[in-house]
């Protein structure tokens, strides 16, 4: 299994006054293809920015370091136009708010159409009934007036449907869906989850799926990765992490997930504290300070990560103990 | 599209109903009695009944304004006292000549605002941003009678570049096209920065949003993204603002056409103020507003066809 996407030690720095921030620190992932990873965490955990690292797309005063793998070259050393033609032929990006990530005063025909900007190949007009084929692949009713429309004709669930259409029509080895589905409501996630799921067979590569939701983790994604406070603190299969989570973080994430209680209760549980701020972090585990666990070594020592079976693996001084 | 236009239209009517009633209460409030200096203090009070009712000024005030405001919009507007000529002919062979002159001196100023904003906004607190940013908010103080006495005294006067008065000959292109130069100068220069200002605000607040991400992701460039899909939408504030800002691009003109002794409608009413000429005055106040109504009504055109929104949400 070749890797599509790896991340060597990256790390993504936002500039903060006069010192650089870390939002994301040191993070080692591999994605092989047909895979799909699903990045877990509270806002605020660094998932985002670790998308933007992947597609090259951070704002200014921001800056990666470490080593962004696709397809074996390194990203972070490709001339900024190189980037841009790999953004429009091999990784696309399925945008979190679906109200806000289609320009408003364009007809969707026109911009699914500048969204095949570098498929040079294909003329206009083939873009055109490309774009009509894809709406009808992910389920819309009468693409070419859908076409004629606005964006904002169209309710939140068709105008994400749209996003993934663009999305998959620049035939992407590797998509990357930020959060596709917090902005719909629940009957809507159910089928733009279905979506991605053949979205998923379609395509001749990796998806990295970002999320808060554990219940979207089992449904989609074969492998997980944890992050918390910009760290990876657990990553391995959905099966085991999500069965066997070695984690106190990824034990209380788990707890949260409304799917997973059985009985009911008045008070939904929540992990008490905050993420806290990339400026400002603990010494020792990032989690210490919210841990139920936490012993007097986790607020000195930071825990390197440690093996807990085959791919699974968990950033904890309780590993070793338990 | 189409019912908001009308819609818009109706609304540019009863505006310009509005105003016209505003100008004839205005009138009316003016002390002293018609028929009193019309017929001077020798005449008598039989004399003044009958010259009342011929003119119908002992109609309800009610009866008056309306009469007033449908001879406005039918287009009679009275006769010149000193001419004898009717105001009309006047007015209308002074209007092209304004609406030229303010139509040269805001084409040049979106000509040259508009690059400029959107050069600042792609680059914001370069250098080439500031350098901008400080010759704009310098242009946008400056009055444009001022900009036109000193055009006028540097380019004409000192250098001899420009013609200082009138409108060229009648019939001789390029004569006229000189002698439009400084004045369409000195209505356009406030407005170049105003608009870069405006557009540079305008296209940064756009960029920032979250479809530019989207463009930006599959790859198109910046440059592209910014022209074809964000100054579109940027443009449609700085409509607004230029529509409503016509009023003050008219008397500008007006003041401008004074300078240069340039016929027109500020000439017009100029000299009609002078002479106390009050249907000539009344006649240039009116077209003056009807061409500022107009241009309302385009501006909104304009803006429909930018953004779809607005079209639905009235």
């Amino acid at each position: 299994m070749s890797a599509v996407l790896s991340l060597e030690s990256v790390s993504v720095l936002y500039r903060k006054g006069r010192t650089m921030v870390p939002a994301v620190r040191d993070v080692t992932l591999e994605i092989g293809r047909g895979e799909t990873l699903g990045l877990v965490g509270e806002s605020g955990s660094g998932k985002s920015s670790l998308a933007t690292a992947i597609t090259g797309l951070l704002p200014s005063g921001g800056r990666v370091d470490g080593t962004v793998r696709f397809e074996g070259s390194d990203l972070t050393g490709l001339a900024a136009s190189d980037r841009r033609r790999l953004r429009g032929t091999a990784i696309a990006t399925i945008a979190q708010d679906p109200f806000t990530s289609l320009n408003p005063v364009v007809r969707i025909g026109r911009q699914l159409v500048e969204f095949q900007h570098w498929q040079t190949d294909r003329s206009r007009a083939e873009r055109w009934r490309r774009a009509a084929e894809m709406l009808a692949q992910v389920g819309l009713s009468d693409p070419e007036a859908r076409m004629r429309q606005y964006p904002h004709q169209l309710s939140g669930g068709i105008r994400q449907r749209v996003a993934i259409a663009a999305a998959l029509l620049v035939n992407p080895r590797l998509l990357i869906a930020d959060e596709p589905t917090t902005a719909l409501d629940a009957t809507t996630e159910d089928q733009i989850i279905g979506l991605i799921r053949n979205a998923r067979q379609a395509i001749d590569g990796a998806v990295v799926f970002i999320t808060h939701d554990m219940s979207v983790v089992r449904r989609l994604c074969d492998r997980v990765a944890v992050l918390y406070a910009g760290q990876v603190v657990e990553t391995g299969p959905v099966g085991t992490v999500l069965g066997d989570p070695r984690h106190p973080y990824t034990k209380a994430l788990l707890a949260c997930d409304p799917a997973g209680i059985e009985t009911p209760t008045r008070l939904l549980p929540t992990i008490p504290g905050t993420v806290p701020a990339p400026g400002n972090l603990p010494p020792g585990c990032v989690f210490a300070p919210r841990c139920t666990a936490a012993l007097p070594v986790c607020s000195q020592r930071s825990p390197r990560p440690s093996a807990a079976g085959p791919g699974h693996s968990a950033a904890c001084h309780l590993m070793g103990t338990a | 599209m189409g019912s908001y236009l009308v819609r818009r239209f109706v609304l540019a009517l009863l505006v310009l109903c509005l105003a016209l009633l505003i100008l004839f209460l205005l009138i009316y409030a003016v002390p002293g009695d018609p028929a009193t200096i019309a017929l001077g203090p020798r005449a008598s009070e039989a004399q003044k009944l009958l010259f009342r009712e011929r003119m119908g000024l002992d109609d309800p005030l009610v009866v008056q304004a309306v009469r007033y405001i449908g001879l406005m919009l039918r287009g009679d507007m009275g006769t010149d006292i000193l001419s004898q000529r009717p105001v009309a002919d006047l007015v209308l062979a002074a209007l092209p000549r304004t609406v030229l002159l303010a139509l040269v001196g805001l084409g040049w100023a979106v000509a040259l605002g508009l690059p400029l904003g959107v050069v600042s906004a792609l680059n914001p607190n370069s250098w080439i941003d500031r350098v901008v940013g400080v010759i704009s908010t310098s242009v946008v103080a400056l009055p444009s009678f001022l900009m036109a006495i000193y055009g006028l005294m540097l380019f004409s006067v000192t250098l001899g570049w420009f013609p200082a008065i009138g409108a060229g000959e009648p019939g001789d292109f390029g004569d006229q096209v000189r002698h439009l130069v400084l004045p369409a100068l000195a209505v356009g220069i406030a407005w170049v920065g105003y608009i870069a200002r405006l557009v540079r605000v305008s296209m940064l607040e756009v960029l920032g949003e979250n479809h530019v991400k989207t463009y930006r992701a599959f790859g198109v460039s910046n440059l592209r993204i910014a022209l074809r899909f964000v100054l579109p939408i940027a443009v449609v504030p700085v409509l607004s603002v230029l529509g409503v800002g016509m009023g003050n691009l008219l008397s500008g003109a007006v003041l401008v056409e004074v300078v240069f002794s340039r016929p027109g409608l500020g000439s017009l009413a100029y000299d009609a103020v002078v002479s106390r000429n009050f249907p000539v005055l009344f006649g240039s106040v009116v077209v003056t507003t009807a061409l500022y109504v107009t241009a309302n009504f385009l501006t909104d055109t304009a803006i429909a066809l930018l953004d779809p929104r607005i079209v639905e949400e009235g």
